[in-house]
């Protein structure tokens, strides 16, 4: 592990609420290298989401604030930059892609006009080589007919097809990372192979750094080379993707693959993030908890070189 | 499992949407949502039923419970033609027909506690003449699904989408129901509480000599729960068989692609299909043909001309395909 792309060091969010703080990323370490891609992995609500949206700094203000850590890329802290600078990171070095397609584009745009204010933020360009770059770019995620989609409006193409539009627009600025959250969550398995596939070529032909951050551990063994188990705020599991399978360590790691192979349930369900739970989150539902769980965190604990888990069954 | 008596039969159903394209246009035609279904369900098995969204599956599970009218096609639930059926013959099929819906989160009226949505269809068809049995009957279902006495008073917010989930059963089940349609019941559900749901089901089909129509998007969930499978595309049946034939020799291209296209939680087997070109065709001007000739590896013409029937090929497995 060197992270020279991005290096994600002790990050807070914390959401400040009504009825008390939501530590929804707590302590986070994450790092990717050129090239690489790094599955972010876990259940609705353990945090992998807001994990992507700080390092974009694009927490929703005033509630959740980035409390503390650091988020290197290329040796910048983009925490340090200031407003405008960030604009310039956002949709440039770095692409994002969000689950919901339909959401992400404007209904009352033409997609060519989105896909031209993609590629005019971040490059001065005449209105002829726009056209030209969106057509290219449509082509390139596998737009069928690409010149004559830049006149239809969202409505007019099927979800897959929307996704492939939000590619093309995370591509527009050239990016070294892309920043996908539960990128075919909302699609149907043929459609989602698709997707997986063009995504997996993309990363071969422009060398990209990819955050994938899923629910799916089958889409995690498809396509990951790392990945990082993250349970309660918390990185529980980090490890290269084909020890994840064949030798995982963590017990909620070991559940999350048994419900997936066997489905075999966890028992109870996830804490409520307003309630502090003592010790290590996952005790309550571990089926190997000792006494120390209840009372103390455990730290990340290296196993092997490149393995770590957070369980005091290796401390 | 031969002997086991049909519960229900559908014969030739249909339902379709009649289109218009705003209230200016005199464009017209219809949706074919389900086009001609055969199908039996028999008691005490349950049947799952997979496609892609907009394939019908819903639509389908519906017309079965005489949620929506069918506007072709025979249903018989016990021998009885349910297909016509109104008012009080209505009512009187659904205390034996129920449903559990997909989203734990809209299908909940959040105003009321967990005692009053489970009460609610034992007030509306006059189950129990007191009061006091009816409140007997309530505890006795939300300790069938698995919840606290003390969640009774709650409101649906306080629960989590596996317990709400629970709560939906509990509901399905007051009228003593035989058959049960879940539709995508634990699609909203994170995997780990996926299983905890699917098994309860799976007891409670016991305990109650239920039968099911498992409706899922997710092959390996129905895979799970279902002895038999339905594999549905644009509006028809294109595959029936048992879980270990569809599984392990499909016979349909679309459920081999299906099949083939769900992402493997192997890293070992990486990528070994090319996932299929092309997507569902509109469900406006669907193909004349069969309706899944467009993304067909092994199209022939005649494909494209007549639209295959489902037809057994080999004991218990039937499929629409004209290459089969």
């Amino acid at each position: 592990m060197n992270n020279g792309l991005l290096s994600v060091r002790g990050l807070k969010t914390y959401f400040f609420t009504r009825w008390g703080v939501v530590k929804a990323v707590d302590d986070v370490d994450v790092g990717l290298d050129k090239g690489e891609t790094l599955g972010l992995v876990g259940e609705s609500g353990c945090g992998k989401s807001v994990t992507a949206l700080s390092i974009l700094r694009l927490v929703p203000r005033p509630r959740g604030r980035i409390v503390g850590g650091e988020v290197l890329f290329q040796g910048r802290d983009l925490l340090c930059l200031d407003e405008r600078q960030m604009r310039t990171i956002r949709g440039g070095e770095i692409g994002m892609i969000f689950q919901e397609p339909m959401t992400s584009l404007n209904p009352v745009f033409s997609i060519g006009s989105q896909v031209f204010e993609a590629l005019c933020a971040h490059k001065e360009l005449t209105r002829k080589e726009s056209r030209d770059k969106a057509i290219d770019l449509l082509s390139s995620v596998g737009m069928p007919d690409a010149a004559q989609r830049l006149t239809d409006y969202p409505h007019h193409l099927s979800g897959g097809q929307r996704q492939r539009v939000v590619i093309a627009m995370a591509l527009a600025g050239d990016p070294t990372l892309l920043i996908a959250d539960e990128p075919t969550t909302a699609l149907d398995v043929t459609i989602q192979a698709q997707i997986l596939a063009l995504l997996q070529r993309l990363r071969e032909e422009r060398g990209l750094a990819m955050l994938l951050i899923t629910h799916d551990l089958g889409v995690i063994a498809q396509t990951a080379d790392n990945c990082a188990v993250m349970y309660a705020g918390k990185i529980v599991e980090y490890t290269d993707v084909r020890t994840l399978f064949a030798d995982p360590k963590h017990p909620y790691t070991v559940g999350l693959l048994s419900a997936v192979h066997d489905l075999r349930p966890i028992p109870g369900t996830v804490p409520n993030p307003l309630e502090e739970i003592s010790g290590c989150n996952f005790h309550p539902r571990c089926p190997s908890v000792k006494r120390i769980c209840r009372k103390e965190v455990p730290p990340l604990i290296s196993l092997t070189a490149g393995h770590q888990a957070r369980c005091w069954l290796y401390g | 499992m031969d002997e086991k008596p049909d519960l229900i039969v559908a014969r030739g159903l249909q339902k379709y949407y009649p289109l218009s394209r705003g209230p200016f246009s005199t464009a017209t035609g219809v949706i074919k949502a389900v086009d001609g279904v055969n199908l039996t369900i028999k008691e005490g098995e349950t049947l799952g039923l997979v496609g892609e969204s907009g394939c019908g599956k819903s639509t389908l599970g519906r017309l079965l419970l005489r949620l929506e009218d069918p506007t072709g096609g025979d249903i018989y639930f016990e021998g009885e033609a349910i297909g016509g059926l109104q008012g009080r013959h209505l009512r009187r099929l659904r205390k034996k027909a129920q449903i559990i819906f997909q989203d734990p989160y809209s299908s909940l009226n959040p105003r009321e506690r967990v005692r009053d949505i489970v009460e609610e269809p034992l007030i509306i068809h006059r189950v129990f003449e007191s009061r006091k049995e009816r409140e007997k009957e309530v505890r006795r279902l939300v300790e069938a699904v698995e919840l606290e006495k003390d969640h009774l008073d709650r409101y649906p917010h306080e629960f989590s989408g596996g317990q709400r989930q629970r709560i939906g059963i509990a509901r399905a089940l007051a009228l003593r129901p035989q058959f049960i349609v879940a539709d995508e019941p634990v699609s909203a559900l994170d995997v780990s509480i996926q299983a905890q749901i699917l098994n309860l089901l799976q007891g409670l089909q016991e305990k109650f000599h239920l039968t099911y129509l498992f409706i899922s998007h997710d092959l390996s969930v129905v895979g799970y729960i279902s002895q038999r499978v339905a594999v549905m595309y644009l509006g028809r049946i294109v595959e029936l068989a048992s879980r270990e034939e569809i599984y392990q020799r499909p016979l349909h291209p679309y459920t081999q692609i299906l099949l083939k296209s769900i992402p493997q939680p192997d890293p070992s087997r990486r990528g070994i299909a090319p996932p299929p070109s092309g997507e569902l065709p509109s469900l406006f001007s669907p193909p004349l043909g069969c309706p899944f000739a467009a993304r067909c590896p092994h199209v022939s013409k005649q494909c494209n001309r007549q639209s295959p029937v489902l037809t057994e090929v080999c004991p218990g497995h039937s499929v629409a395909c004209f290459e089969v």
